[in-house]
């Protein structure tokens, strides 16, 4: 069914950035527009789930040329469903930046930059064109580059470097996929390609095809051996920014890799055991990097990189119950890890450190926060009912299905060293006495009342996502199931686009 | 001329991996470049280089009548070039910074201890 309202988010979002240059170095008008774009954004984005819930796909053919031809922008549930998630993280992002990020980076356009990587991300959810994904993700990168070197630090500018020359890799090797496919089948619609794939007659060719997209997707996501950008570069910028790059980037690749490899590709056996080391391995590197480190920016960038690998599981298992379990593990991902970032950020405004060692007795200074904060870890960690329990059941089910014991194995292994490693992290930061030879330089207690809830409601927010989905697991279970029947069976998703 | 592209696009990409497996920073930087352009033609030689045959359907018919030359891989590479441009000069620009800063073109000194300053 067409529906031009369907890039409403990504429009809003372009507006608002462009309104915000407009009132270039007019910081509080920038922060209220910036809340204010998201706050239309996540109604938007809502509307665009509610009706996609209800109606089924929505298509948009921009400027009116039909689907094979011209740029085609789809909705399906996995779409709306990540676009309402990536609204609920910006508007908290948003709020938290508010106060959470410094005036002298706000008047180099923090703001408007924010908003064109929000979306540049809306975009490439939403998109059916495998090079307009492309260009989506340029977006994305040219933003989150500004971003996280926005400030001028040395340490940026060194995590930036290894984060600019890894994503610019990734694209180029991305684009020769597109290139190489393009030769291929004469395609670049996404439906399209899905029913041209299957007709080469050299399906050797297909599959090295195929390792483009997953070496290009795989930086991006961080993956098993092309990670090493991530956990160097994402204790860099201000926390809001790592909240929205360690959130949201990373899942881009995740789901770049689930459409491309359920709608275009069929993994054959090969790949699927590729997935699975993968996955393996890098569940397991970024639990052992994460038992390592001190700064809690970098233990939660070592975690991000071990949660990717159970996602990438159950793309490897590839059966409808793995992959439902993947996507309820996305979903809860996405809220959990932004949440983790700007806890991370609220901890430094507390304690003036990130470092371990130098934090403690918050749990005594502010008992109401830490509670906030103990529900967030709890999810993450998965203790039941709270959201990280119930997909890593579906995947455990899923794997004793197609009997693959060392991803069951890995499973267990990343749970329980998540388990240690943040129950290190609250003996450490919340439960342990201050240190009394660090002088505590405690930002919070100065701040107005008004700015101590822009930096704790947006935490709060999200928390109470995380929560509903763990409470009320059954309706995002049957959001999941329905995602994930949607990726297994690609004739609806084709049909919506082409029309036949 | 498919052949005299094909050695090209290979030079192009061998030469771009040796330098990006280089420690310098410019030389990453070239090497980015080159294999950026490598695959830019790579697209270009993928969508069937025809000559002289441009994709106009004459004024008598409703259909080609012959092979074309076809516009998209161009419009790809188009974009592909002018999104690279802005990645390039975003990249000097910030590598010019680094030296300035660590006063050093090699990579491997890029790891200052962490400090603790947002």
């Amino acid at each position: 069914m067409i529906d031009n309202l369907i890039i409403n988010t990504v429009l809003i979002h372009l507006f608002t950035a462009i309104t915000q240059l407009i009132f270039w170095r007019k910081t509080v008008t920038q922060r209220i527009l910036s809340v204010a774009g998201c706050f239309f954004g996540l109604v938007s984005a809502i509307r665009l789930f509610y009706k996609v819930y209800n109606q089924g796909i929505l298509t948009m053919n921009a400027a009116n040329w039909d689907a094979p031809f011209g740029i085609v922008f789809v909705a399906d549930l996995f779409s709306s469903t990540l676009v309402l998630l990536t609204a609920i993280a910006g508007i908290s992002v948003s709020i938290f930046s508010a106060t959470g990020i410094g005036r002298a980076r706000m008047l180099y356009g923090y703001f408007p930059i924010f908003h064109f990587l929000m979306m540049g991300l809306n975009g490439a959810f939403l998109t059916g064109d495998i090079f307009n994904l492309y260009v989506w993700f340029e977006v994305i990168i040219i933003s989150s580059f500004v971003l996280m070197t926005l400030g001028g630090r040395k340490a940026q500018l060194e995590g930036a470097v290894k984060y600019m020359a890894m994503n610019i890799l990734a694209s180029t090797f991305f684009l020769t996929g597109i290139g190489i496919l393009y030769g291929l089948t004469g395609s670049l619609n996404m439906a399209s390609l899905a029913l041209e794939v299957p007709k080469i007659s050299n399906q050797a060719l297909i599959n090295i095809t195929a390792m483009f997209f997953l070496i290009g997707f795989g930086i991006k996501s961080a993956v098993f051996p092309l990670y090493f950008w991530l956990p160097s570069s994402y204790h860099t910028p201000p926390s809001a920014v790592a909240a929205t790059f360690g959130g949201l980037l990373t899942k881009v690749g995740i789901y770049a890799l689930f459409r491309v490899f359920t709608l275009i590709f069929t993994p054959d056996e090969f790949m699927k055991g590729t997935f699975i080391v993968l996955a393996v391995m890098t569940i397991l590197t970024g639990a052992f990097g994460a038992l390592i480190k001190d700064n809690i920016r970098r233990l939660f960038s070592y975690l991000i990189v071990c949660h990717i690998g159970f996602m990438i599981g159950g793309l490897g298992l590839y059966t409808t119950l793995a992959i439902t379990g993947a996507i309820f593990y996305l979903i809860h991902d996405i809220m959990v890890k932004t949440n983790l970032f700007l806890i991370a950020g609220l901890i430094r405004q507390l304690r003036g450190s990130m470092h371990m060692g130098k934090l403690g007795g918050i749990y005594a200074a502010y008992p109401k926060i830490s509670l906030l904060i103990a529900v967030v870890i709890f999810s993450l960690v998965g203790i039941p009912p709270l959201s990280g329990f119930w997909p890593k059941i579906y995947l455990f089910n899923a794997s004793f299905a197609s009997q693959q014991w060392f991803y069951v194995a890995a499973i267990l292994i990343g749970s329980i060293v998540t388990l240690y490693v943040i129950a290190k992290f609250w003996a450490q930061v919340f439960w342990k006495d201050a240190c009394d030879d660090e002088i505590i330089v405690d930002n919070f207690q100065n701040l107005s009342k008004f700015k101590k809830g822009l930096l704790v409601v947006p935490i709060l927010l999200m928390a109470s996502v995380s929560v509903y989905i763990g409470l009320n697991a059954e309706v995002i279970i049957q959001v999941s199931t329905r995602i994930s029947n949607e990726l297994m069976e690609k004739t609806p998703y084709i049909q919506a686009v082409l029309g036949t | 001329m498919e052949l005299l592209l094909v050695f090209l696009i290979g030079v192009l990409y061998a030469a771009g991996v040796y330098l990006i497996l280089r420690r310098s920073m410019v030389k990453l930087l070239l090497g980015i470049m080159l294999f950026g352009n490598a695959t830019n033609i790579l697209i270009f030689l993928l969508g069937n280089i025809v000559k002289g045959k441009p994709p106009i359907i004459g004024a008598d018919f409703k259909v080609f009548q012959d092979i074309y030359a076809d516009p998209i891989p161009q419009a790809l590479i188009l974009t592909a070039i002018v999104i690279s441009f802005g990645l390039t000069a975003f990249a000097i620009v910030l590598l010019k910074r680094v030296y300035a800063l660590i006063n050093s073109d090699d990579l491997d000194d890029l790891n200052t201890p962490e400090e603790e300053d947002i």
